[in-house]
């Protein structure tokens, strides 16, 4: 097993800070899975978070200027290591204005993600910050728990108004409310509701618009204004929010009635899939 | 114009009360001024709204809204009063964000069906509209004062900036805060007495922060610190604020808050003198 990477290009390594920090905002622990030509981040529905599930994908080769890794077997030829995102996110703070990155699979004692930050200086002797972040190898009998979550048929698909706009409404409505609701059909439109003794706060988002429907599924026959929504921990909503620092080239969201509602997020060079489910 | 200010006829008569705002924070900056309890009473009258918050019976802040500041101000009944948790009418009147981008600005319809109903809330930024529905309760009595200006015997009026700091810096290990009012010296003083020791203030009578000076008399009076801390989210937010006592030591703290606009609004504060200290002062 084997794993070592460069990144030399400033712009990648920003986005790649970038990256970490949303994950660290997302997850307290994750999975990350390192194969020839993906890295992908991983939190599976444990119960413990509330159920909430998060895949993130990047394209090693729009990021790493070197990349080499060998998987636990040729046949199976992934890493799968168990790491703290915010040690990283820390780690990488650094890592601004650096000249190189490079991130190395070690073993010090015990298993190790080990950065070293070549920095910048104005004499000619260079400097190098290395971090060790401490991992867990996941054994290859755990693996099939990690697998990309399937996308469960929705019932209405609809783009995402502009992220902090509902960042702010969110974050007013939790002060209120630790439940939201969030309803959309399949004429561009999108609320997001509470409801206490108190007091019922609806925002309505309009003309947001559907991706087109694929033939045969279940939305085809649907009526264009009939809601689907589901109930969810406002928290976990803030929580996906917050991590969003750039607003994405691409956000869809997707909701089966009363199950669970899905997040996908695309960037430049990073796909982002979020589920929160539903409150019983 | 935005969207929700556009008036719509016929829709009106079944509101007792219909208010529109092209920015809410002229509203929501001076309801934040008087935000140190949740239950608020609301009073409408053709000449604007005021808002009351009470505590433990010896303070009461008030927060008066001209009917000029709205764009639109309706109100069918000779008053229209009810009970609102102020916590949640602020949440909802910045739903779109408290400290928003210069240039954007938030519109607020708000209207009253009468007793009984919720007060309902349209607000509108960016072609975004988020309704609130507040219930309201039964409203209740509201302490009187009888605060008459006949009945002053001193009053100051200061720039705002020149009480900011003293207030900010309050030595809060003191009980009271003891406010000394004179024709005299040292015309104005305020003392604490705290674990540190005690510390006074002095504003001289020709300081350039002293816009009025009328004492007539010399009376000293001392009054919780914990029931004026919460003033301060009214002196932070003021430019000018009038200080003035009665003849029985209360207190009263006038306010006057310019919004965004350059308009006038003021929110007033009530104090009754801490109890043990009035008799000593008596002579």
């Amino acid at each position: 097993m084997k794993f070592r990477a460069k990144i030399v290009d400033t712009a990648c390594l920003n986005n790649f800070t970038r990256v970490s920090n949303m994950i660290a905002k997302l997850a307290k622990t994750c999975t990350l899975r390192i194969s020839p030509d993906k890295l992908n981040f991983i939190l599976l529905d444990k119960v413990a978070n509330g159920g909430v599930s998060m895949w993130c994908e990047l394209e090693q080769e729009n990021f790493f200027n070197e990349f080499q890794m060998e998987g636990i077997s040729e046949e199976n030829n992934e890493i799968y290591i168990e790491l703290t995102p915010e040690n990283l996110s820390r780690a990488l703070k650094t890592a601004q204005n650096a000249r190189a990155l490079k991130v190395k699979l070690t073993n010090k004692h015990f298993p190790c993600l080990t950065i070293s930050i070549e920095l910048l200086s104005i004499s000619s002797s260079s400097r190098t910050v290395t971090h060790d972040i401490p991992i867990k190898v996941i054994p290859r009998k755990l693996w099939k728990d990690l697998q990309e979550p399937t996308v469960p048929e929705s019932d209405v698909s609809i783009y995402l108004p502009v992220l902090k706009t509902m960042k702010s409404v969110v974050e007013k409505m939790k002060n209120i409310s630790n439940h939201l609701i969030i309803e959309a059909n399949l004429n561009g439109e999108l609320n997001l509701k509470i409801e206490t003794e108190l007091v019922c706060v609806t925002t309505h988002f309009k003309d947001l618009g559907s991706p087109p429907l694929a033939s045969e599924s279940p939305s085809q026959s649907r009526n264009l204004e009939e809601m689907a929504e589901v109930r969810i921990d406002i928290r976990k909503f803030l929580q996906f929010l917050a991590g969003q620092q750039v607003n994405p080239t691409k956000a869809l969201c997707n909701i089966v009635n009363n199950r669970v509602v899905h997040f996908d997020l695309l960037h430049e060079d990073v796909s982002l899939q979020y589920f929160i489910p539903a409150l019983s | 114009m935005p969207l929700l200010t556009q008036h719509l006829p016929g829709d009106d008569e079944q509101y007792s009360l219909v208010a529109s705002l092209d920015n809410v924070r002229n509203l929501s900056t001076v309801l934040k001024a008087i935000h140190f309890q949740d239950h608020a009473t609301c009073f409408a009258t053709v000449n604007g709204i005021k808002v009351t918050v009470e505590k433990a019976k010896c303070v009461q802040a008030n927060a008066f809204i001209q009917a000029e500041i709205f764009q639109e101000f309706k109100v069918q009944e000779e008053s229209v009063t009810f009970r609102i948790n102020l916590g949640v009418l602020l949440d909802c009147l910045s739903i779109f964000g408290s400290s928003p981008m210069p240039g954007t600005f938030t519109a607020l319809r708000m209207c009253y069906q009468g007793y009984g109903h919720p007060l309902m809330l349209f607000l509108e930024e960016g072609g975004v509209v988020t309704v609130c529905k507040i219930n309201t309760q039964e409203p209740e009595d509201t302490l009187d004062f009888d605060f008459c200006s006949t009945n002053v015997i001193n009053k100051v009026i200061l720039q705002s900036e020149g009480l900011r700091e003293a207030f900010s810096e309050l030595d809060m290990t003191s009980d009271v805060l003891q406010i000394t009012m004179s024709p005299e010296k040292p015309y104005f003083r305020l003392s604490t007495y705290g674990n540190a020791g005690s510390a006074h203030l002095d504003y001289p009578k020709d300081s350039d922060l002293m816009e009025a000076f009328h004492c007539n008399e010399t009376q000293v009076n001392r009054y919780k610190i914990s029931l004026l801390k919460p003033s301060t989210k009214a002196l932070v937010l003021s430019c000018k604020v009038s200080i003035r006592t009665d003849n029985r030591g209360f207190l009263s703290l006038q306010y006057m808050i310019r919004n965004e606009d350059g308009q006038i609004s003021f929110v007033e504060y009530y104090c009754c003198p801490d109890e043990e200290e009035v008799s000593k002062s008596e002579p």
